[in-house]
């Protein structure tokens, strides 16, 4: 036996795969072809073949002006919200890098909190703050303004789901800046740029790679949003997702509905192959370091 | 980075009003929890403690509520499983197909949550597995799954496989190893993993709103159709107690946290 074991280990580093690692995946991928994998799958053939094969579900899809406009809102609205972002991430993030050990700590739990709370219930305060006889508009109307809508308008579904999506932006955005070299800004500096041109020149460039992480991020899962849309959105801020679950479980248009789901997919696929070198450059980097 | 002193206040306020604004709009729902009136306009009218009863005897409310502790507490312990199982074998195996496998186990991160739901819908529909704890189960454990990969490779990441083949080479069987050696230095990315499968179930709304049926209701299905449906503060309450719960975990989580790590100062 014991003369046999060496052998054994050397046909398994000779085949180059060895099973054992493996067998202990199987389970979880046994689940994921099953719960993930099949239902995919079925939706994709369901696109394709009901009520009959061929591509007409696709067809319809492209060809109605009102589906059309709901695909550019949901891209519009997805980019509003990768924007909002943005901007709001970036003074917060670097922050984060410029102050000390504990008041860093307060800006990383306000940034995880969110997190931990769920998702139905900060939706619900959203509705709360933004309904029409809701907290921002009795204190504008108490400070003696005209009251404005919010809810079910795409301002509203923009300043709800941004608010979800923040620590997304705000955390690789954090992980790059973490890792810039001051020095070099320091460089800029004595060689006589102005704060603001060292920023511009140096700083800002060095940042970007977070700053498209992170704008990814946020915007392939806006695309995807549905509960935020339904709760704080109206008739004409409908997202796809929303399209989706009416030709299913309204109409039963199982076809119509899943090619729909297939354009998001294949949308959301795409933006993340577009996004993968500009993550793994920015790994690459970090392990030079 | 040196600063002007204006730039810095305005940097400052700036983070100041983004950290409020995460923080903040989630606690309007504790003054509205105590509303008088069947109401969720602003501000509450009166004082009652009748949406916390109402939460508490209404059937549709606790059912919901246990449905929801039952199905996570389960998905917590399957995912913790699978998930560990699988971080091992992923980081025992060669570069290549390893990364590739991860990947795989991500995709649930990553693909929309409608086009999810519809699909496991349709197959459920077949399998007759709508409105059934088993499909609950399944759904929300491949769910949670990418949360446990991701939270125990990154404690094996930084393991040190020298003192596996330590305890090897002074006698230990590869059970022993385990139990001894290894299991106690990445139980804080399994509990971590244990964590986030539980809430990752527990805040499931989107594949449950689809499997869901009237004998069969999570809490976030029972939030969102309450919400749709009427103006109920019991909602608030809802909330509330969901704020209190996640805020005494976390702060007790890192008490113990920051009092073990002086223990060992």
């Amino acid at each position: 036996m014991s003369a046999l074991e060496p052998t054994i280990q050397t046909a398994e580093k000779r085949a180059g795969w060895a099973w054992r690692p493996f067998a202990l995946t199987l389970p979880a991928l046994v689940l994921l072809a099953a719960v993930i994998g099949y239902p995919l799958l079925t939706i994709v053939l369901r696109s394709l073949s009901e009520p009959e094969w061929g591509v007409q579900n696709y067809a319809w899809f492209f060809g109605a002006p009102v589906n059309l406009a709901v695909l550019q809102r949901t891209f519009t609205i997805s980019a509003w919200v990768a924007l909002v972002c943005v901007v709001c991430a970036y003074p917060y993030a670097y922050l984060m890098t410029a102050v000390g050990p504990r008041v860093r700590l307060v800006l990383v739990l306000c940034v995880l909190i969110p997190f931990w709370v769920s998702g139905v219930v900060r939706t619900l305060s959203w509705v709360i703050l933004l309904q029409d006889s809701g907290v921002i508009n009795s204190l504008l109307r108490s400070a003696g303004f005209a009251g404005i809508r919010l809810i079910r308008t795409q301002t509203g579904v923009v300043i709800g789901m941004a608010q979800v999506l923040l620590p997304f932006m705000i955390l690789p955005l954090y992980s790059v800046m973490k890792g810039i070299d001051l020095r070099l800004v320091q460089a800029a500096r004595s060689l006589g740029a102005r704060p603001s041109r060292a920023f511009f020149t140096v700083y800002l460039p060095l940042s970007l790679p977070g700053v498209y992480a992170g704008a990814i991020i946020v915007f392939i899962l806006a695309l995807g949003f549905y509960i935020t849309p339904a709760l704080l959105g109206g008739p004409r801020s409908t997202m796809l997702s929303t399209l989706v679950q009416t030709q299913v479980l309204s109409l039963l248009q199982w076809g119509r509905g899943g090619a729909m789901g297939v354009v998001l997919l294949v949308t959301t696929f795409l933006l993340l192959a577009l996004a993968a070198p500009v993550m793994r450059s920015r790994h690459r980097e970090a392990g030079r370091r | 980075m040196e600063m002007k002193p204006l730039t810095r206040v305005v940097l400052g306020l700036v983070s100041l009003l983004v950290a409020i604004w995460l923080v903040a709009p989630t606690l309007v729902v504790v003054p509205m929890s105590f509303n008088g009136n069947k109401s969720l306009s602003f501000p509450p009218q009166g004082f009652s403690w009748q949406w916390y009863e109402n939460f508490v005897t209404n059937p549709e409310w606790s059912t919901s509520f246990l449905n929801s502790l039952k199905v996570a507490s389960i998905v917590a312990v399957l995912a913790t499983v699978l998930g560990t199982l699988a971080a091992f074998g992923l980081d025992r195996m060669k570069a290549r197909p390893a990364n590739l496998l991860r990947m795989l186990m991500l995709t649930p991160m990553v693909v929309p949550g409608v086009v999810l739901a519809i699909g496991i819908y349709a197959v459920y529909l077949d399998a007759r597995l709508v409105g059934t704890l088993p499909g609950f189960v399944l759904a929300h454990t491949i769910l949670a799954l990418p949360f446990v990969l991701i939270a125990v490779s990154a404690n094996l990441e930084v393991f040190d496989r020298r003192l596996e083949t330590a305890a090897a080479s002074l006698g230990a069987g590869a059970l022993t190893t385990f139990r001894t050696v290894t299991l106690p230095l990445i139980l804080p990315g399994i509990l971590s993993g244990l964590l986030f499968a539980f809430a990752t179930s527990f805040d499931e709304i989107i594949v449950s709103l689809f499997i869901t049926n009237p004998y069969l209701k999570t809490l976030p299905v029972q939030i969102f159709s309450s919400i749709t449906r009427d103006a109920d503060p019991t909602v608030a309450a809802v909330g509330t107690i969901l704020l209190c719960a996640t805020t005494i975990l976390i702060g007790g989580g890192m008490l113990l946290l920051g009092r073990e790590r002086k223990g060992r100062l």
